[in-house]
């Protein structure tokens, strides 16, 4: 077959129906995808809430509130069972990681000790940074059943109580910053 | 007529195996040099890459080389740009709702297997010149030998860095940590290439 003439008419139109017919297709994967990607990211945020605070047998979604401050927002689940509300999951976060952002869980008994902290994204480096989470290793277990009053969330090097990862200082400081604001905001709430 | 049906038979099986040594995409050409450093701090992630650029590289070839004749030369780039993104977009579409846990951890690189050079040159080098079948061919071997290299490169990284194989650790403790950080990825590549050379060169 011969190439076609490239006239102006045959140009425009090549592009034009290459990028409708491209448009059209990714229109219709999206259609097709949303359903299972919100999904997942609600099966993702849930299981962490799930991990970081005692059994519970309420939806948190229907409680949340959000605490907003510079646009940034700070989501608080509490939960319950039997109607008593048996612990809170923080959702905080911090721009002072080596990579950038991270993003963690946080879960508060109703007297203020953490239950337990789970990493929801990062972009630190792997093999180092990225210990913070807890399947690379045991950094995170030693904020299980501290409570923030007593418990000086600083790493060691600047005087506080937290152990930092070897070679992660950077991390490790950003991951107390995260549990802090987490704590700070919890404190704030429940004082009301 | 036997002879020549083996003798097609042979040329197919050459297409097809080019990918892996004489004309690994990685260790040869030396193509798509960015998200192979980026993304093989281990095997697994080596692996998704490839897998997932495998996928785009078949079907956009397979497009590419269906539409040539309809595509005059001068919009062709554009053309074959867009349907690349298309599928790009497709995988990370899919990717982010079927397996996000990979999808998070491939994370900027999956988008860019847009900008990867493998898939533009494999377009513009092969499929648009050669029929359809060949073409699929082409982008299977070139993928998959992408996909080697990018799972070579990872485990090799991952053994020394952490070991570990395929997130299996069997020491306790750090490996040598430089390999999973990007210098690592540098000399574990420079060491590759010069052993594919090597084979290369022997064959």
């Amino acid at each position: 077959m011969k190439k076609k003439e490239p006239t102006f008419l045959n140009l425009v139109t090549t592009l034009f129906v290459a990028t409708f017919v491209s448009s059209a297709s990714l229109g219709f994967v999206y259609e097709v995808t949303k359903g299972p990607k919100a999904r997942a990211e609600l099966n993702k945020k849930i299981e962490a809430i799930r991990n970081v605070v005692p059994e519970f047998d309420s939806s948190p979604f229907d409680d949340k509130t959000e605490r907003c401050q510079n646009e940034r927002c700070i989501t608080l689940y509490p939960v319950k069972k039997a109607g008593e509300v048996v612990g809170t999951a923080v959702e905080s976060w911090t721009q002072q990681g080596f990579g950038g952002e991270i993003k963690l869980m946080v879960g508060f008994l109703p007297d203020g000790t953490i239950y337990d902290v789970e990493v929801l994204d990062h972009k630190e480096t792997p093999g180092l940074g990225d210990k913070i989470d807890r399947k690379k290793s045991d950094f995170t277990r030693q904020f299980q059943n501290k409570n923030p009053g007593a418990f000086s969330l600083t790493v060691k090097k600047d005087g506080g109580s937290v152990d930092a990862i070897t070679a992660a200082t950077i991390s490790s400081r950003a991951f107390c910053n995260a549990v802090q604001r987490a704590y700070d905001v919890y404190r704030k709430e429940s004082s009301h | 007529m036997m002879s020549i049906e083996r003798s097609r038979a042979i040329s197919i099986w050459k297409n097809f195996t080019k990918g892996f040594l004489r004309e690994n995409p990685v260790f040869v050409l030396v193509l798509g040099i960015c998200p192979t450093l980026g993304v093989t701090t281990s095997a697994v992630n080596g692996l998704g890459m490839g897998l997932a650029a495998t996928f785009v590289l078949v079907m956009s070839n397979m497009v590419v080389s269906l539409i040539k004749s309809l595509v005059p030369d001068d919009v062709r780039i554009p053309c074959f740009i867009v349907v690349i993104a298309s599928f790009v977009t497709i995988v990370d579409l899919v990717m982010s709702a079927y397996t996000p846990a990979l999808h998070a951890q491939l994370g900027l690189f999956l988008p860019l297997i847009v900008v990867n050079c493998i898939i533009l040159g494999r377009a513009e080098a092969y499929a648009s010149k050669n029929p359809v079948w060949l073409s699929v061919i082409d982008g299977l071997s070139m993928g998959l030998g992408f996909t080697f290299a990018l799972t070579l490169l990872g485990g090799v990284r991952e053994l020394l860095g952490s070991g570990a194989v395929f997130g299996h650790k069997f020491i306790t403790g750090d490996g040598i940590l430089v390999f999973i950080l990007a210098p690592g990825a540098f000399i574990v590549l420079g060491y590759m290439i010069a052993l594919v050379r090597l084979v290369n060169k022997t064959d």
